[in-house]
């Protein structure tokens, strides 16, 4: 691994000095990367991608809102009216959070199903899950500013479970409010965190991406790479790859930017906030059913612990959960590919975030209230209970001896459809 | 290596671009064009919005101004003096040797019908308003505005005449829409 | 792989769905879907519809619905010139001041000057109500579940009686469309309540399609821009992508 030679001189000059284009070079060219990534590993840089185009619109979005509570709703109609573009900017930054829910999702998918949290990239995805905790925070105060019905009763619901904390609950509460309840002093301080955590999400990211390149992507078989020729140059094959499809996400984006921006959306947001009138149904954004279902999935007491803190206990343990998959799972066999057990729980535990995210959308009524407690129940289950069983009874099919084996036998893992759902399964 | 990076817009081997020149020349084309495509909307939203350009014009009734009145308005943001001169103002300005003015321009050059005069009311110095809309306010050594911040004079016309400020007061496009509206912007 | 995706993706949209259709339960609730010109990919607003629109609005709702997110300049987007835009402006007072005096004034509305409210505050309207708000009107299709038909379905769905075994309420309505069956507000449209300019007949159902489209439009006027700008841009990306792909493939052939 040499330095390069540049030819252009104002390049060297710069290089000599801080080392840009050098780390530029190395970062692209001759970093190892596997070569038979499919494209359930282009969701990284989409999320990256997504994040720069919310900071963007956010940031010109800000040049025209006005986080005050009687200002805030009309600065969001007036940007929507006469800003030059602004409707095109307020419709990607609304239904960009969406996207970058969507694409994180399914990024935190497939580090579960090919075992990319295994050793020795715990910490990559202890980060990834800090990244994941500062979205929601960002998109939780992001969704207070329109100012609407379910911006501020959404607000109001979630910032009172705070009260659930035993004796000092009431005054943490106040003081995130800076007041009595919901009001200027919320929005404002809203505005401004809304504003500062996509920064520290971007420094996070920055973490992220150091500690991936330490020992570099895990790949579909989930084994190491073995030597040169199981590794590509990640430019040009991985960024060529990866702007394709981000050729195809930006089409999905614009279906709904431009056909159905108001899809993922609430119709009482577009009614001005009335702190005197709570709408019948106050539902989340769709990105936190989930755990808005495990939130209200205990309508018991346990022993003298109230309800309502064990349902705020649960609703925060199943992200944090998450970090403690490394160690839950202890199969030394990475990608779901050999594990023939684990890939069913797999699609067991997606079907059911699903069926969490369809409670959580509906009344806590009837039969969501018990469907509801099941599937939290067995959400956890499969993390504290299946995952280690499975660590120890599961007999893992056979790996291959390395990457490039398949691959030279002439069963790819590499390219194929246009399609962004990938395929084949080879043994 | 292969210099072979898509966004490349160099290629063509001796002789021409080779078929996969021409895909990456037209994929790099397009990309610059999406991104140009992209960046405009993100520069124009800072540009003036609908609302504010709506009120770019406005319209002012002169009915009710008489003979040696003046009135301020505010358009975009600014004063703007509107005056119905006296006969006498009308030919003082227009009598004004143009050799004595630091910003010389004839009176003609500054009214579209002489009896009324519509100039922005800020100082050119350094941007206070100055009085005399007022039959009450000081007038200066010249019978028209006298701003109070450094001592400058401006005449029946608006032409500034002594003291600090370097041009005269700005005369605004306006239209007369008839007798009695003008239009301003 | 592929099997469980789709299954997975179809399973997601439900849930998106599925939320909704809750929303629908509790009475009322009964939309009729309607074919709006604005509608699909290429949908527009038809003109002749958004002026008829405006003059329903104009003289039968606006006695009691407010508009505040409009401004009379913005007539000129649904086919007013500049000058007739002045002229409705002009029929309508604005406060304004204070003056010289420290006094408010009224002076007539200026194409720049929003939709002059019916009511001063919340509690004029309500006084003059029967103790109901009528909500301003600038959003009230997108503030409500599939908007423009539900909004066309409570204008067409009154009933002069309640059906057998329903009890109205002091005052109350019976809608077929409108949450809980029971509305504050009377019928507003009655034939020929409106004489259109261009002679189209004024039927109930014509009106509350006018009116309706009027509404839509009023929430999203820039929805035709919206509209043909997707279609180009989608147009441009599916090229794009397609040119990326040969790209992808060009550049992987070398590994296969």
């Amino acid at each position: 691994m040499s330095a390069p030679e540049f030819k252009n001189g104002l390049v060297k000059w710069i290089d000599y000095r801080l080392p840009i284009f050098t780390f530029m070079h190395h970062e692209m060219h001759e970093y190892p990367t596997p070569r038979n990534l499919n494209y359930w590993w282009n969701y990284g840089s989409l999320a990256g991608i997504v994040l720069v185009v919310m900071i963007a619109t956010g940031i010109f979005l800000a040049m025209q809102y006005t986080p005050h509570v009687d200002h805030a709703f009309n600065s969001v109609e007036r940007i929507m009216r006469d800003v030059n573009y602004g409707w095109l900017l307020r419709y990607i930054h609304m239904n960009g959070a969406s996207m970058f829910f969507i694409v994180v999702y399914i990024h935190i998918f497939r580090g579960l199903y090919y075992g990319s949290y295994k050793a020795p990239r715990e910490i990559l995805w202890l980060l990834g899950i800090v990244i994941l905790l500062l979205m929601m925070a960002t998109a939780f105060m992001g969704y207070v500013l329109p100012w609407g019905q379910m911006s501020f009763w959404g607000a109001t619901v979630i910032t009172n479970l705070f009260s659930a904390i035993p004796l000092v609950g009431e005054s943490i509460v106040t003081w995130l409010w800076g007041g009595f309840s919901v009001d200027n002093p919320t929005l404002n301080r809203f505005f401004s965190l809304h504003y500062l955590l996509p920064f520290a999400i971007v420094g996070v990211v920055v973490l992220h991406l150091w500690a991936l390149h330490t020992h570099g992507s895990n790949n579909p078989l989930g084994i190491d790479r073995k030597g040169p020729q199981d590794s590509i140059p990640f430019h040009p094959y991985y960024t060529v790859k990866d702007l394709f499809g981000l050729g195809l996400f930006l089409i999905f984006f614009a279906v709904f930017v431009f056909f159905v921006p108001n899809f993922f959306g609430e119709p009482d947001n577009y009614i001005p906030a009335n702190p005197l009138s709570t709408p019948a149904h106050i539902v989340p954004e769709w990105y936190f059913l989930p755990y808005y279902a495990i939130l209200r999935a205990i309508t018991f007491d346990i022993w003298f612990v109230p309800a309502k803190l064990i349902g705020v206990i649960l609703m925060f343990a199943s992200i944090l959960m998450l970090a403690l998959v490394p160690w839950l799972d202890r199969s030394p066999v990475r990608s779901a590919r050999f594990r023939p057990l684990y890939k069913q729980f797999f699609w067991v535990l997606l079907a059911d975030c699903i069926i969490l995210g369809w409670v959580g959308g509906n009344p806590p009524e009837g039969m969501f209230v018990i469907i509801g407690q099941l599937a939290t129940a067995y959400y956890f289950a499969h993390f504290l209970i299946i995952l280690p069983l499975l660590s120890k009874l599961e007999r893992p099919r056979p790996l291959p001896d390395s990457i490039g084996e398949p691959v030279l036998k002439g069963g790819g893992a590499g390219a194929s459809s246009a399609a962004k759902a990938q395929a084949m399964e080879k043994a | 290596m292969s210099d072979s990076a898509p966004m490349a817009a160099d290629g063509g081997e001796d002789g021409g671009a080779t078929r996969r020149d021409f895909l990456y020349i037209a994929t790099g084309v397009m990309g610059a064009a999406g991104v140009a495509a992209v960046a405009w909307p993100f520069v124009d939203s800072m540009n003036p919005s609908a609302e504010v350009l709506a009120l770019a014009e406005i319209e002012v009734d002169l009915s009710p101004i008489e003979e040696g009145q003046s009135i301020t308005v505010t358009w975009r943001g600014k004063p703007v003096f509107i005056r119905r001169r006296t006969a006498d103002e009308i030919d003082t300005a227009q009598a004004v040797d143009l050799g004595l003015l630091p910003d010389p321009q004839a009176d003609a050059d500054r009214v579209q019908k002489p009896e009324w005069l519509v100039m922005v009311g800020i100082c050119t110095h350094l941007g206070c308003v100055p009085l005399g809309q007022k039959s009450s306010d000081p007038k200066g050594e010249f019978g028209g505005w006298f701003c109070p911040c450094h001592g400058s004079h401006y005449d029946t016309s608006g032409r500034i005449r002594k003291g600090p400020a370097p041009k005269n007061l700005e005369v605004p496009a306006y239209t007369f829409i008839d007798d009695q509206t003008v239009r301003i912007g | 792989m592929r099997r469980q995706l789709i299954a997975a993706a179809a399973a997601a949209i439900l849930v998106l769905g599925g939320t909704a259709t809750a929303r629908a339960a509790g009475g009322g609730g009964e939309i009729k879907a309607h074919d709006w010109s604005f509608s699909g990919v290429f949908g527009t607003f038809d003109r002749g519809a958004l002026q008829r629109g405006y003059q329903v609005y104009k003289e039968v709702c606006s006695s009691c619905h407010s508009m505040n997110l409009l401004y009379y300049r913005n007539l000129t987007e649904i086919g007013f010139d500049a000058d007739s835009v002045k002229d409705i402006a002009a029929e309508y007072e604005v406060a304004d001041g204070p003056d010289g005096e420290g006094e408010m004034f009224m002076r007539p509305a200026k194409p720049s000057d929003r939709f002059v409210a019916p009511f001063a505050n919340e509690q004029a309207a309500r006084a003059s109500n029967n103790g109901a708000l009528p909500p301003d009107l600038s959003l009230i299709v997108e503030a409500r579940f599939d908007g423009p038909d539900y909004i066309y379905s409570v204008l067409t769905g009154y009933e002069d009686e309640a059906p057998e075994g329903v009890e109205l309420g002091e005052g109350m309505n019976y809608n077929h469309a409108f949450p809980g069956n029971q509305i504050a507000m009377a019928p507003p449209l009655f034939e020929d309540a409106v004489e259109y300019a261009d002679g189209t007949a004024a039927t109930v159902e014509q009106m509350a399609e006018d009116v309706t489209t009027f509404l839509t439009w009023a929430a999203e006027p820039m929805l035709e821009t919206r509209k043909r700008m997707g279609v180009k841009v989608i147009l441009f990306l599916i090229v794009f992508s397609a040119l990326l792909y040969a790209v992808k493939r060009k550049v992987w052939s070398d590994l296969h």
